[in-house]
């Protein structure tokens, strides 16, 4: 599926949910149960710092997609990085590079990516970016 | 309601009080908002944002220049503001009054001013492992410069300094102290008029940072005897971007200016300009007038109302959340000093404090997450920060309520 096409989905799993609560029990599932990283990269270079919570952040590329692992020290934080990789893994870097990011917006989380909320969720977008800036070339 | 309970026992008007806070009646999230962050900032009564208006409206004229009448109009209104700091934190004489942006520039004034002057290499500063930031990058920024060095005085488990160290620290090496009075995140109240009495007597001058003090109970500069003391209009609520920096006459003489500028010389000439008298030698170029007027109705709504009430209703206030809040399974309190201001920073069980604060907002509940600018602090209990509800007059027991219920919700869907 495409960026777009996944983001849509989501979009449309999210308007099933009542109120904010069973929204956020959804993130908070997703972020409960997902191992999204290897310990070797929850490391100071993996590491994208936020003054509310920490993510960190690997990429690699794998049958000419990008792959990204990620993780946060916050639930909340994790759930969100557990629907940015859905939306964004396993495309090409072309793809991820030009990427539109508007479900977040459409599923009422966008306060999460503002960047007065220092939680690292912003910086992390940017940089999945850049890997797929970097990672066309090679 | 339980006989002990703040409201029977306060002699505060609370729904009078609540009336002149407008922002206390808008909602967030779809709920009436609890708002428990005015250690981060207070809200404004109406007679402050009155006062800036009326100022804007009928006052306006740059101060201390002009002949005519507003502009001698407006040097009063600023000139008694200045008056009314000084009675609000007893200091001896309105020249030691220096308005500055908040403590934040407070306290840059002194470690310039201060460090230029009178610390060379070698030499040490002595703060408290409980700073703000605020009150440790300044330092750090002249130290460099000075090739002098920053000490940190320790604390204990409760989030108390150890008094015993403070003092042992006091070397004939240091050249001032800084530290807070209340601390920012513990809610620590610091036996300043000792430390004051142990750093004099070994001729050491003291910078206080009353950001967190201020609000909560009554300052006399002069019982406390310290060499400076700075705090913020907006802690306190007044405006933003307007703050005091007191310093006795003979610092203040002592210490070159800090901003170069209109209003602080006396004569200018090419080759040399001498400085203006106290207090304009350290308040260069238009000053934020309608802030030191706003500034001035915050401090009459204060006095108007009465430190003495406001810290007892607060401490009761204080002791019920405390109460209440151990209802939660797995709660752990950061700070448990037994001299305590308004301030309650806690986590539950390994919930992070971002996720702890994301649920309590959306019930419409507004708290402090995170390391509150006193990552120090943080490394020191090994935690990556707290989520810290803090109190002023205008909260209620109410208010303690729907946070207990709040953190219980947000417990169970985290947890």
């Amino acid at each position: 599926m495409s960026i777009n096409e996944i983001q849509d989905e989501i979009i449309e799993e999210f308007a099933l949910f009542g109120d904010w609560m069973e929204r956020y029990e959804y993130i908070i599932d997703l972020g409960k149960s997902l191992p999204l990283i290897g310990e070797q990269y929850k490391d100071e270079e993996h590491l994208i710092k936020g003054c509310q919570s920490q993510v960190w952040l690997h990429a690699e590329k794998d049958n000419g997609r990008v792959k990204f692992t990620a993780d946060s020290d916050a639930i909340i934080t994790k759930g969100i990085i557990a629907l940015l990789i859905r939306v964004l893994s396993n495309q090409s870097p072309d793809d991820v590079a030009k990427a539109e990011l508007y479900f977040i917006d459409r599923i009422g989380l966008k306060e999460h990516l503002s960047p007065t909320r220092s939680n690292g969720l912003v910086s992390m977008v940017k940089q999945m970016k850049l890997y797929g800036l970097a990672l066309q070339a090679n | 309601m339980e006989a002990t309970t703040p409201t029977t026992v306060s002699k505060l008007n609370i729904e009078q009080i609540r009336r002149d806070f407008p922002l206390l009646s808008r909602d967030m999230n779809g709920k009436p908002i609890v708002f428990l962050d005015s250690a981060a900032s207070s809200q404004k009564p109406n007679s402050v944002i009155e006062a800036i208006s009326h100022y804007y409206r009928f006052q306006h004229a740059n101060v201390h220049r002009g002949v005519y009448q507003l502009s001698q109009e407006a040097t009063t209104a600023f000139e008694v503001a200045r008056d009314k700091v000084r009675d609000f934190i007893h200091a001896p004489s309105s020249p030691e009054i220096i308005f500055v942006r908040g403590v934040t520039e407070g306290i840059n004034l002194v470690a310039s001013c201060f460090g230029r002057k009178f610390l060379k290499e070698g030499d040490e500063v002595l703060i408290t492992a409980m700073e703000h930031h605020s009150n440790i990058v300044p330092w750090q920024l002249i130290c460099e410069e000075k090739g002098a060095h920053l000490r940190v005085a320790p604390i204990n488990e409760a989030g108390e300094l150890i008094l015993e160290e403070f003092e042992k620290m006091l070397s004939d090496k240091v050249r001032i102290v800084a530290t807070t009075h209340v601390s920012n995140t513990l809610g620590t109240i610091n036996p300043i008029r000792e430390m004051v009495a142990m750093a004099h007597a070994k001729g050491i001058p003291v910078l206080v940072d009353g950001a967190q003090a201020t609000p909560h109970m009554a300052i006399d500069v002069q019982a406390l005897d310290v060499d400076f003391y700075t705090f913020s209009g907006h802690k306190v609520f007044g405006p933003t971007g307007i703050g005091v920096l007191f310093g006795k006459e003979k610092w203040l003489n002592a210490m070159p200016p800090y901003h170069g500028g209109g209003e602080m010389i006396k004569t200018v000439t090419f080759e040399k300009t001498t400085y203006a008298e106290l207090p304009h030698k350290f308040e260069a170029g238009t000053p934020d007038i309608a802030g030191v007027i706003g500034l001035g109705a915050a401090l009459d709504y204060i006095q108007e109302i009465g430190l003495d009430a406001i810290t007892q209703y607060e401490n009761t206030l204080l002791a019920y959340a405390i109460k209440r809040l151990k209802e939660v399974p797995g709660i752990r309190f950061i700070g448990a000093a037994k001299n305590k201001a308004s301030v309650v920073s806690f986590l539950v069980d390994n919930i992070h404090p971002y996720d702890l604060g994301t649920i309590l907002d959306k019930l419409g509940i507004a708290v402090r997450t995170g390391h509150h600018c006193t990552q120090p602090l943080m490394d020191h209990f090994c935690i990556p920060g707290t989520v810290r509800a803090s109190f002023a007059f205008y909260n209620t027991v109410e208010d303690i309520d729907r946070l207990v219920d709040g953190v219980k919700k947000a417990v169970a869907m985290l947890g």
